[in-house]
């Protein structure tokens, strides 16, 4: 029986997979580079925007958004002004800058994406049955593994790590999206249809307002996921707090490490309160 | 004129559609059509038309296919076989386009739990329809705050619907048909939602607003007195099928089928038989012509002890008793106008029974159902007694 299995020929799954990112490297390089390229430039002129601001005014300004957008709640606004100055007295405020950039170009490249694709899902059902197992692989993909692809295409850098970041982002905003779409009532349907709305009225003026929050929730977690790409990225050159966690690792430094990681908790508990407030402002 | 004609319309829900359609062709029933396909049948083979400006009721129970019937109409669900046409233009086989120019400006429907958009405001849910025709921003939203006020809602306009309570929310439902101005009004279980009371409140509404704007409505309910209430026809559905169609009179006093005559049995019918209903031929004598010789005549004739008076017009003035009768005869009397009494009840022919009981129980007289003055016809205890029970063998017990 044994013997029989081992019979079968090894199926040369990886090499197929090797030939056709080379194929895909050699034939689109041009592609490849020229995004690579205008993708560095961009993000490190938002970067260098964001640190030419000097800190003390960006971290007044998040303390007075978080202020009001909770509502004018002072937990919030507390624990930002705390925790910023934290993070910028400890000397990681360009490495902040940095992940800022990285969490903020894949959040809105996952969300540019991600909409058009849930709503596409939500309408078709066949869109919705070869889109559901590939986010299905997305997810459970451990995200290590999108890191190959990406530095394949593009080096080493900020821009894989974006690269790598949306993929491992995207899946939450295409579900919620369509899910958000699907659970509209069928009787407000019913009613946009019976007046005679169009299908482009009908997702503007019915159907996205009112899967607002589940759309909301679905951006929230793709925040949250770009996020905790940070780290993976920093292996493939990505520069930010992750980084700071890498090198700590990489050289046993249990404080630094530590407290580049605090760094990043904070960082995101601000921006999963402040996605999340945001979406319970809008849903009033 | 015929507004709304529907021709042996089915729906057929699930798989095997083309058998299953065909089996509808051959008359097979619903129960052994989903045996066979294992289809469903939804709407069987209806057919019926709707006047302009008449009150149509579907009538049935859940599950009797009546909310698709309607939807079908304005294609929310594609009907699989049939025709149906609005003004003569058949909607079944119409292009995406068309369709939507019909649902734009010829119907609007009204739903069960009022399908309000909860996140806009009313001005904004009840412009709805105008705002997707494209009428620019100002006059679809004069036209809006004029439907809610002649909802009494203007005060509300900036509110959200779930502010309001069930009642408001379905005025505002019945606003925003309105205000896209429709030949055709759907509702769909349109008052169901609501309290009794409100529900009433409501269909009286419905009927003060059909008196100045004579929409052709197309009515859904499945509480029969509500169907008869409001209902110029009637059309009782049943497993997919129209089991009967008619007034509301008609259905009470002729069910077609053992299951209406189980559903007609439970209805107060004093609310809704009127008194031209139950009212018999008045025996009557003309007193510009007849004299007391005459009348006692017609008396011995009919059996009865007393006549209605009224003149060459018919015209009511009263009525005579046979004792009058005889005295005046006896004294050569040539007219009977010194014998006629004058007070007589009278009712419009329009009075609900239920309104005349107390009436009738204290008269001693025959009370006359009178229009414009004229002698339509008397109520006699025994007969509205009888049209009252529900069951023939009753009657004739009482009799």
């Amino acid at each position: 029986m044994n013997n029989f299995l081992d019979n079968i020929p090894k199926i040369p799954l990886a090499p197929w997979v090797e030939s056709a990112m080379d194929w895909l490297t050699s034939n689109f390089s041009a592609f490849f580079n020229s995004i690579q390229q205008f993708g560095k430039l961009l993000m490190n002129q938002v970067t260098d925007l964001l640190i030419s601001i000097p800190a003390i005014l960006l971290i007044v300004l998040v303390v007075i958004l978080a202020f009001f957008i909770t509502g004018k709640k002072f937990g919030l606004a507390a624990f930002s002004l705390i925790g910023l100055l934290f993070i910028y007295n400890q000397g990681l405020w360009t490495n902040l800058m940095e992940t800022t950039t990285l969490v903020i170009f894949s959040s809105i490249i996952s969300i540019i994406i991600g909409i058009p694709l849930g709503i596409l899902m939500s309408k078709s059902t066949i869109a919705e049955s070869i889109i559901k197992p590939i986010l299905d692989f997305m997810q459970t993909m451990p995200g290590f593994v999108y890191l190959i692809p990406a530095v394949a295409f593009f080096g080493i850098g900020i821009v894989p790590g974006v690269f790598a970041s949306v993929i491992f982002a995207l899946p939450p905003t295409v579900r919620m999206t369509n899910l958000g779409i699907r659970q509209v009532p069928k009787e407000l349907v019913e009613a946009a249809d019976s007046y005679g709305s169009t299908a482009r009225q009908k997702l503007f003026k019915v159907e996205i307002p009112l899967a607002k929050s589940t759309i909301m929730a679905g951006i929230n977690q793709t925040v949250m996921l770009s996020l905790s790409m940070v780290v993976i990225a920093s292996m493939i050159g990505a520069p930010g707090l992750g980084r700071e966690v890498l090198t700590a690792l990489q050289r046993t430094q249990v404080g630094n490490g530590f407290v580049a990681g605090l760094g990043l908790v904070i960082f995101a508990i601000i921006i999963d309160r402040l996605t999340q407030s945001f979406n319970k402002k809008k849903t009033l | 004129m015929e507004k709304i004609k529907i021709e042996h319309v089915s729906k057929v829900f699930g798989k095997h559609i083309p058998q299953a359609l065909e089996l509808v062709k051959q008359q097979k029933s619903k129960t052994d059509i989903l045996k066979e396909t294992g289809a469903t049948v939804g709407v069987y083979d209806a057919s019926f038309t709707v006047n302009e400006g008449e009150i149509f009721v579907i009538m049935g129970l859940s599950g009797s296919g009546k909310s698709t019937l309607i939807r079908l109409l304005n294609r929310l669900i594609e009907p699989t076989s049939g025709n149906i046409y609005i003004d003569g233009e058949n909607i079944s086989t119409m292009g995406k386009e068309s369709l939507r120019t019909v649902r734009r400006n010829k119907m609007s429907m009204v739903f069960q739990n009022f399908g309000l958009f909860p996140h806009r405001t009313l001005l904004q849910n009840t412009e709805y329809g105008l705002e997707v025709r494209g009428v620019p921003k100002e006059e679809r939203q004069a036209k809006a705050e004029q439907a809610l006020e002649n909802a009494g809602l203007l005060a509300y306009k900036d509110q959200y619907p779930n502010q309001l309570s069930g009642g408001m929310q379905q005025r505002v439902g019945l606003a925003r048909a309105l205000a896209n101005d429709p030949e055709i009004l759907l509702m769909d279980e349109a008052f169901s939602a609501l309290d009794p009371l409100i529900r009433k409140e409501m269909q009286d509404e419905l009927l003060d607003l059909q008196q100045t704007l004579k929409k052709t409505i197309l009515f859904i309910t499945h509480d029969l007195n509500e169907a008869l209430r409001i209902g110029d026809r009637i059309a009782i559905m049943k497993d997919g099928s129209i089991i009967q169609i008619g007034t509301g009179e008609e259905i009470l006093t002729n069910p077609a089928n053992d299951y209406v005559k189980t559903f007609v049995e439970d209805v107060d019918r004093s609310k809704v038989l009127t008194a031209e209903n139950v009212m018999v031929r008045p025996v009557s004598v003309n007193v510009d012509l007849d004299g007391p010789k005459v009348a006692l005549k017609r008396m011995r004739q009919e059996a009865v002890s007393l006549l209605m008076a009224v003149d060459k017009n018919r015209h009511l003035k009263g009525y005579i008793t046979a004792d009058d009768a005889l005295a005046a005869a006896k004294q050569q009397e040539q007219t009977v106008h010194s014998i006629v009494q004058s007070e007589v009840l009278t009712v419009p022919p329009d009075m609900l029974i239920q309104d005349i009981l107390g009436m009738i129980y204290n008269s001693p007289t025959p009370i006359a159902v009178v229009k414009d003055e004229r002698l339509l016809g008397v109520l006699i205890r025994g007969v509205v007694i009888q049209a009252l029970s529900t069951s023939d063998e009753e009657a004739e017990v009482h009799e």
